[in-house]
């Protein structure tokens, strides 16, 4: 089962593991991505496209699922206003093997990252506000799964 | 044949509009020539587009690159960063 969502909720990681969880998974690696609080951080923005954000994501997953034959897979970003330590993605991967479940976990983050339709602007304490630019180590790092 | 044109992030900021359709102006038939045209519009797309190596876009729904043939609908953003 692959199940992908982009959400502007808080990310409930207890619900998603419990939905899941519910095929009995034999291997399961995780990751969950927090807004950090660094540098006077108040706000993180995440804008993203209304249709191509979600399909962007479900077209990694699904490379994921078979490329690492997973029994599930649960991809969930948020988007809009959050603040520092809020979580920002959470990725949980599943397969019979412990080996299958974190590389795929290890690629749909990597991946995300350069993939899919999202943008970041910070805000500071002091009102000054900015968009992220990308970074090369995570084009680099996006690139060893070609 | 009219095309519609979104934009995001900073793009979005810098054009000040989300949105806009218009009738494909004659000779401009790829990725590069809308932006091209963009820049030589106005004062704002000339500001927005002065590096198009820095601008991305998805043609109907799909990624694409400078010499990507238009189609129905376009959009034009900065280099992506979530996760």
């Amino acid at each position: 089962m692959i199940r992908v969502a982009v959400q502007d909720a808080a990310i409930d990681i207890a619900a998603e593991l419990d939905i899941h969880d519910a095929g009995g998974h034999g291997a399961s690696a995780s990751f969950i991505g927090r807004v950090r609080g660094e540098g006077d951080l108040v706000e993180l923005f995440l804008e993203h496209h209304p249709l191509l954000t979600e399909a962007g994501l479900a077209d990694v997953a699904h490379v994921a699922a078979d490329r690492w034959s997973l029994s599930a897979l649960t991809v969930v970003h948020r988007v809009g206003a959050m603040a520092p330590g809020d979580t920002i993605v959470f990725v949980l991967a599943s397969s019979a093997h412990r080996a299958e479940a974190l590389a795929a976990c290890e690629y749909l983050i990597d991946r995300l990252k350069t993939d899919v339709m999202l943008w970041k602007r910070e805000r500071f304490v002091d009102g000054r506000s900015a968009w992220v630019e990308p970074r090369e180590g995570d084009r680099k790092r996006a690139a060893r799964w070609d | 044949m009219a095309l519609t044109i979104s934009y995001f992030a900073w793009v979005r900021e810098r054009m000040g509009i989300g949105e806009e359709s218009i009738e494909r102006p004659v000779g401009v038939s790829t990725v590069a020539d809308l932006i091209a045209w963009l820049a030589a519009r106005d004062e704002r797309g000339g500001l927005t587009f002065s590096e198009p190596g820095r601008v991305r876009a998805a043609v109907d729904g799909r990624m694409a690159g400078p010499g990507t043939a238009l189609g129905r609908d376009i959009a034009l953003f900065p280099p992506v960063t979530g996760g």
